[in-house]
């Protein structure tokens, strides 16, 4: 690498090397703001009755597309459970941590600390017809859609408790309407293009949202997926989780385009900020009206930050200052920001939000507990679900030489 | 391997039987084993000096009468279940003489007919596809149910999954074998592991990847590979292969409504070359079960697609060698009973027939297209030497191509011909 630098700069210094400066297609003059805490009352706050706000006017950057209006309605309602919401899984992704360095969790194990606005804006956004797919970050999308919290915990232990049995492990948990966390760096995005098929086939009003991250926006089936979608007009939102790095590498170093959400070409695309929450909600509002309207399919480029390392075996500091971190967390942090609203604007007291931290850690540290207390899976389902029931194979090897399963 | 050893082997191997080949080959310029596209003129020529071999033209295992095609073994109607009383009268049932293609064209059909979630999708596939099997769909259940995509392999496959997962019939095409390499991740990690690692909850059963394999004669490197192989440790899909126009029809419905992904190989020589009267009902024929075609007592011969007429060739020079090959033939071994089993269904195996044959025969050869290192026959050599070990009385022997590209210029020297096939069976018998 360090090789390729001096290359790289020996190269700048040669003049006839160096770039024309182009005027590019985004007005690239104002960044997309990416506060948590930057969306203003429009009138009156109220307890009982919804309210209009205005985000931040850097909230959304569009692409082929104006970007989704600034002023939207909020309720104090909507927001204390997006907080509690947040709280619950930060604490849930929190108790993995500790359970991996206790190492009761053992193997892969990627945490979205930081990156809860993105899952739960998303959720609050769309109805349960929606589908979602995404990739190894998934543990929030999970009980957000339909899971349990001792669900995730039990499958990261690998217990028969876990919502894949205890057989799939962190990037492996699925619910009815979401079709899972999946391991392979880009692999899931086609395949949300043949969700958004068949949901389009049968003529639903539904949209799905097949996430990827930053470094794997670089995959070919990416663009594989991108072009199937627009050329039959698919129901798909690709949303793109850019936390500014896939494993250790910064989007600047691995993407030669970063604008992720100006990379569908004939795809038009919005750029939000994934801090704020309210911004989230109202790209993920505008995103699914988009594709259920008929207009295909669209870009969603969600600006985060993960806290954490890329998984538990990335300290997360070679890569970047542990200032950067510490900055981001003091200053854009999601559920902070959401609380700055919720007290700014007296929908709740200070007391009352304590009281939803602390329900939400007995909440994850019960479930913790019973996911603990759940058996490891059955010698026996080492065989089952590898193909439908009754159509296997007569028997399949075991682990020795005389283990032998007979179905 | 260098080329310098690949030739010496070559030598080595055919140098014990130079003669016979060169005699051979004398005598089969004037025909062609396999083929079934004869060079215009060729039947100016007269006969060869030995009469005719079976090719797939001629092939007894290929039915040609009514009766004999509504007599398929294993063949199940599905307007029929299971309590219907046993057919042993075939009155009432049509068939019609079809190619292969046209079989897989009309299994497509019955698939979109009684299921109004099936699709099929593909390169070029609206057109009719570049070996025309689908031919017509697109005019006759539409084009958003039968469509072209654009060339992408690893989408495509991708795109499958996720419509089977959402409980679709998703039939996709990838254009050759050959090119499967781009969707091998979404095949193997994807399709195969969905069940598994969703507990249960969901899975690409839905999903049949059909895709020409096998040599052609003159396919070369990227056009003539036999991929099979590289599925076997996929646990979780099927890999299916026909060998005729009534086993493609019925293993193929089969397939499509089987609830596991199956990758569904059509041997593209036989395309056109394999003719026979297959049924037009809707019929189906079992998976992970092996066809015995001739029973025998001292020699399995077991193989897939298009090497079964191969083999049926060499069981003929073995029995009836021609004028030119009989000096080679031990009449001793002229009257062995072999038996003779098509597998058809590569994973799950039929792992019980093919042992039990054995356990009666005490020798297993096994032909197939692809390359000798980490091919299926080595699967299953090694299992039933597990197994049978008692009862062998030759090694298992494995005829394939060789360890090499399957190169334009060499393809009928990779390729296991009936010459290297007899060769085989006379060297185990005599073990």
């Amino acid at each position: 690498m360090a090789s390729l630098t001096r290359l790289r700069s020996s190269l700048c210094r040669l003049p006839v090397f160096r770039l024309p400066t182009f005027s590019t297609r985004i007005p690239s003059f104002r960044s997309l703001q990416t506060s948590a805490d930057s969306t203003q009352l429009q009138d009156e706050a109220s307890k009982s009755q919804p309210f209009v706000v205005k985000l931040h006017e850097d909230s959304f950057r569009g692409y082929l597309t104006d970007p989704p209006s600034l002023e939207t309605e909020v309720s104090r309602e909507m927001l204390l459970d997006m907080y509690q919401k947040m709280t619950v899984m930060r604490r849930m992704e929190m108790a993995a941590d500790a359970l991996y360095r206790q190492k009761l969790i053992r193997g892969f194990c990627h945490l979205a600390i930081g990156q809860e606005a993105v899952s739960v804006g998303l959720e609050s956004a769309i109805s349960w017809e929606d589908l979602v797919i995404t990739a190894y970050r998934c543990h929030p999308f999970a009980v957000l859609r339909g899971g349990t919290i001792k669900g995730v915990i039990g499958e990261l232990l690998g217990r028969q408790i876990g919502m894949s049995h205890g057989k799939g492990g962190s990037m492996h948990i699925f619910t009815p309407r979401f079709f899972g966390g999946n391991g392979i760096v880009g692999a899931q995005v086609p395949v949300g293009a043949g969700l958004a098929f068949a949901q389009q086939y049968r003529g639903q009003k539904n949209a799905t949202f097949a996430l990827y991250g930053d470094g794997a926006s670089n995959q070919g089936q990416v663009f594989e997926a991108y072009n199937m979608a627009k050329l039959w007009n698919l129901p798909c939102v690709f949303v793109c989780e850019n936390n500014k790095y896939g494993m250790g590498t910064s989007a600047e170093r691995s993407s030669s385009n970063t604008e992720y959400f100006t990379r569908g070409d004939k795809i038009p695309g919005i750029q939000a900020n994934g801090m704020d929450i309210i911004a989230c909600r109202q790209a993920v509002k505008f995103a699914k009206e988009w594709v259920t309207a008929g207009k295909g399919p669209l870009l969603l480029e969600f600006v985060t930050y993960r806290y954490g390392g890329h998984s538990m075996s990335d300290p997360g500091t070679t890569y970047r200052t542990r200032e950067e971190v510490q900055k981001m967390r003091s200053t854009q942090d999601p559920i902070r920001g959401l609380q700055h609203y919720i007290e700014q604007w007296g929908l709740a007291s200070e007391e009352e939000l304590k009281k939803i931290d602390k329900e939400a850690k007995a909440e994850v540290d019960e479930a913790v507990e019973e996911a603990k207390k759940s058996p490891e899976p059955l010698e026996k389902d080492l065989w089952t679900d590898i193909y439908y029931k009754g159509t296997e194979p007569p028997f399949m090897r075991g682990r020795e030489r005389e283990e032998v399963h007979y179905y | 391997m260098s080329i310098q050893r690949v030739a010496r082997c070559w030598t080595r191997d055919f140098r014990s039987r130079i003669s016979s080949t060169r005699a051979f080959q004398r005598s089969r310029r004037h025909q062609s084993t396999g083929t079934g596209t004869d060079a215009p003129g060729a039947s100016l020529e007269p006969p060869p000096a030995g009469g005719h071999l079976p090719s797939v033209a001629t092939s007894k295992y290929l039915s040609s009468t009514r009766e004999k095609s509504l007599r398929t073994p294993g063949l199940t109607w599905t307007d029929e279940d299971d309590t219907s009383p046993a057919r042993e009268v075939v009155g009432g049932r049509e068939t019609r003489k079809m190619n292969l293609y046209q079989a897989v064209r009309d299994a497509m059909s019955h698939a979109l007919m009684k299921d109004e979630t099936a699709v099929v999708f593909g390169e070029d596939v609206a057109f009719g596809g570049v070996f025309r099997c689908t031919m017509g769909l697109a005019e006759e259940f539409g084009q958003e149910r039968v469509f072209n995509t654009p060339l992408t392999e690893q989408g495509i496959a991708g795109f499958g999954i996720g419509l089977a997962a959402m409980g679709h019939t998703a039939i996709a095409e990838i254009q050759f074998a050959d090119y499967i390499y781009p969707a091998f991740d979404q095949i193997v990690n994807e399709a195969a592991k969905y069940r598994y690692r969703s507990g249960g909850q969901f899975n690409a059963g839905g999903l049949t990847i059909r895709t020409p394999t096998m040599s052609v004669g003159h396919g070369g490197l990227y056009h003539s590979q036999s991929p099979e192989g590289y599925f076997m440790a996929a646990s979780g899909i099927k890999i299916v292969i026909p060998r005729s126009p009534i086993q493609a029809k019925g293993l193929l419905l089969k397939s499509i409504r089987d609830p596991n992904p199956v990758i569904f190989m059509e041997p593209k020589i036989l395309y056109r070359s394999a003719v026979e009267q297959v049924p037009v009902d809707d019929y189906e024929l079992p998976l992970g079960k092996a066809e015995v075609l001739q029973k025998g007592s001292d020699l399995t011969l077991l193989t897939w697609g298009t090497p079964v007429y191969q083999c049926e060739t060499a069981l003929s020079l073995l029995s009836s060698p021609p004028a030119s090959l009989q000096h080679v033939v031990p009449e001793s071994l002229r009257g062995a009973s072999i038996e003779f089993i098509d597998l058809r269904t590569i994973l799950p195996w039929d792992i019980d027939t093919i042992v039990e044959s054995v356990q009666r025969t005490g020798r297993l050869v096994i032909v197939h297209e692809a390359s000798k290192t980490g091919g299926v026959g080595a699967e299953i050599g090694a299992e039933v030497q597990r197994k049978c070990f008692l009862k062998l009385a030759a090694p298992v022997r494995r005829i394939t191509a060789w360890d090499v590209p399957t190169a334009l210029q060499y393809e009928k020297f990779i390729i296991p011909d009936p010459i290297r096939i007899l060769d085989g069976i006379m060297e185990t018998l005599t073990y």
